[in-house]
Parts: C-alpha cells; structure tokens; sequence
C-alpha cells in the first residue's frame, strides 16, 4: 500500500469510526432522560450498537495508521479538528423530535453507505458493513416509525417534529462530502461514491416526512467542513464531557 | 450438538475432528445474560485452531455493542484452563455476521422454557425488517394473543413483548 493510499484508508476508517462514536456518545445522553422508559432503552440500545461499531472501526483505524493508537487513544486523545465525523452526528439531541429527525436523516444514509460498503474489497470494511447493516434496519425502522407517529400526531408533536426536521436540514448536505483521497478509494472498489446518494437519499426522506404529513425543507444552503475537521461548537462541549475522565486520569483502568 | 444445527452449509463452523474436545469444554460456557444457552448453540463460537503449542477460540458478537463479549471470551480462556489448555487465545471474527438463522433448535425451547419468546422466522424471510412482524408466542402461557411494545428491549438482541391474554411483559429474541 502507498503512503497516500494508507493515509486515505485511515482517513475513512476515521470517518466511519468518528460518526457512529459521536452520534452514539449523542445518543447515550438520552440514559436515564428518555420520554418514556422504553424509548430510554430503544434510544440507549441504539448508541451502544453504535458505540460498539465505533469501537471495530476505530481499532481498524489504529492499525492502518500502523503508529500503535488504539481505539482509546483515537476517541480520548484527539482534538475536535482531528475528529472526521459529519457535522450531523455532533449536533445537540434537542428535544425527543430533533433526535429522531437526526436518527432518520442518518439511518437513512447509513442504510445507503452500508450497502455499498458491503461489497468492498477490503474486507474488513465489508465485514463491518454486513453487520452494521443489519443493525441499523432498527435503527431506521425506529426512527421512521417516530417521524410518522410525531408527524401525524398532535399539533404539538407535528410543530416539535417540523422543528427538529427544519433545524437540521442544513447539517445534511454535509453526510454527501468527499475528499480527492475518497475517490482514490472509490476507484479501488473500497469505498461507494457518497456523493452519489443524495437524490435517493432526498427520496426516501421526503417520503417519509410527506407520509407524516411534515413539510420538506425547501433551502438549499448546507453547512460544510467536516472532512477538513471544521466543526461546530457542539463538538467541543461534546468531546469536553466524553474525554474528561481520560484526560484527567491518562491511562485510568478499573 | 453439532447435527442439530440449521444453518446454511457455508456458515457453519468446521469442527476438525481434534478439536472435539476443546468443543466439548466450550459449550460448558454459557452466555451471562441468557444462561441457559451455551455459546456453542449460540453461534457465537465460530471456530477452534489447535495447533501443538497454541490454541485459538474465534467468536463473534452478536451485536457491534454486546457488552457480554468481553466477559464470554474472560469465561473461555478460564475454561480451557480449568481443563487444562493453560495458554488459550480468543480471537475476535466478523464475518460472516451473526444471525439468530444460527440458533438451533434445541436452544429456542431453551429460550420458551427460560421465559424468553425465540425468534419466529428465519432472516431468510424478507418480512423481517420491514415491521411485518409474525405472531409469537407468549412464552408463559402460549398465547398467540401478542403485542410489541418495543423493538429495544433488556439487551440488545431482545425486544420487548406484552401477553393480551396472561397480561405479562416478555422479552423476544429478535431476529437479525
């Protein structure tokens, strides 16, 4: 494997580890603050599905940068610029309806990224696929069932989901981003073209949310930066509270 | 156990006939959440390397997340000690991902038995994920009179059921 080659690997692996520790970290802030008991579990099964692909991606990572990182040392010791998550994945968890939107906006692309990782010629990126893949059929079936419950329901829930939907329209266009080493990748049969996904994306989604009787967002103006590790201010607070115990006790064990 | 199992031909994993004792020791580990089950009839062990001087289990997780992992493989390295195979590795494998298809026969009614509803069709069947779901039995009564509560239940490989007709929650073993 060349130099470039390598770094263009690590770099995906980091996408792929980074988005689902980061909407999974999201996530688990829901424990113990669900609507109801059984969405405090629903929501909490979900990031530790996600906290645990994170956890196959990000050790893969370590290797392929072949420097000794483990997968602690890649979610604990990085900064906010290094992390390569899409902006999505970082933004607050709002009220219940924002993170079911984010839950639908990112099962949805997921759904598409896993199908095409499946069939890549690294396999530990196929292996990886095949079983994410399955897991997040719940996680996209859960969010869609919420998009239509809320949706369709009462006007508060039908304004909380409008919200919630409209507020993180402009993190989407970023989930679509590729770098020039991505399409080294693609051209490799490694990767899927991402940026190939968004009108199905945008089909599926508005399906749903047309269903749920939700109006679609009409702008078209997308945040953009997190393949250059440009972040919001939600990172930082994030990563904050995530690393606090490594950092103040580097190499804590129990 | 082995001629109980259900699986297609390709996922199943090759016992090599000096291995038989090393299977032997593993299905005397059981799964910490569900402990009636072995990890044998759970498909979770994938494969026995037994060369003269190293000795290596392969296991897969059910779920990416599936905090019982680290405790399953701590529960197969004591074991082989326990018998005697001092420096045995366990290994983690991927592919191919699990599947509830890999469950055997025996241990659904296990799970009947044990209060947790198995799986009630195979991922072949295209149902599955589509919110399609079939009927399951209530495991105390027997019941087909059911009700999905939620798709995440106690762990992350069950859902959460409720009886219409004995009125109590049941966990089920969803399939994936």
């Amino acid at each position: 494997m060349s130099v470039n080659s390598q770094q263009a690997l690590f770099e995906y692996a980091l996408r792929l580890g980074d988005n689902a520790l980061i909407l999974g970290h999201r996530l688990s802030e829901w424990t113990a603050n669900g609507p109801i008991l059984e969405e405090d579990i629903a929501l909490t099964n979900i990031a530790l599905d996600l906290v645990g692909q994170s956890r196959m991606l990000l050790s893969y990572a370590g290797e392929i940068e072949g420097k000794g990182r483990t997968e602690d040392d890649l979610a604990y010791y990085r900064q906010s610029a290094e992390f390569r998550n899409a902006l999505l994945t970082e933004t607050d968890n709002g009220d219940f309806a924002q993170t079911i939107a984010r839950q639908l906006f990112y099962s949805v692309f997921a759904d598409q990224l896993l199908q095409g990782l499946q069939k890549s010629t690294d396999a530990t990126f196929a292996g990886y696929a095949a079983k994410a893949i399955k897991e997040n059929a719940y996680h996209l079936r859960h969010a869609a069932e919420w998009t239509l419950r809320l949706g369709d329901g009462t006007d508060e829930s039908k304004r909380r989901m409008q919200e919630g939907v409209d507020k993180l329209w402009m993190f989407t266009g970023d989930l679509f981003a590729t770098t020039e080493a991505d399409m080294q990748l693609v051209s490799a049969g490694i990767v899927p073209d991402v940026s190939t996904f968004r009108e199905a994306w945008l089909k599926r989604v508005s399906d749903v949310l047309t269903e749920a009787t939700l109006t679609v967002p009409e702008s078209n103006w997308f945040q953009s930066g997190s393949r250059n590790g440009i972040h919001t201010e939600a990172l930082s607070y994030l990563l904050g509270e995530m690393q606090s115990l490594a950092r103040a006790y580097p190499g804590a064990n129990w | 156990m082995s001629e109980l199992f259900r699986l297609p031909a390709n996922d199943l994993p090759v016992r090599h006939p000096d291995t038989t004792a090393i299977w032997e020791i593993l299905e005397t580990v059981c799964d910490p959440e569900i402990p009636v089950l072995n990890v044998v009839e759970m498909g979770i062990v994938r494969g026995v390397e037994k060369n003269t001087d190293s000795l290596t289990v392969f296991i897969t997780p059910t779920y990416s997340g599936c905090p019982a992992m680290d405790v399953i493989a701590d529960e197969i390295k004591a074991a082989l000690k326990r018998n005697g195979f001092e420096n045995g590795v366990v290994k983690h494998q991927l592919s191919p991902a699990w599947t509830t298809d890999w469950l055997t026969p025996a241990a659904h009614e296990k799970l009947n038995v044990y209060g947790i509803a198995p799986p009630a069709h195979t991922t072949a069947e295209k149902n599955v994920l589509l919110g399609k779901n079939k009927m399951v039995k209530c495991p105390r009564c027997r019941s087909e009179h059911t009700v999905m509560v939620s798709n995440f239940g106690s762990t992350a490989c069950k859902a959460l059921w409720k009886c219409e007709d004995c009125k109590e929650p049941f966990d089920y073993f969803k399939c994936i």
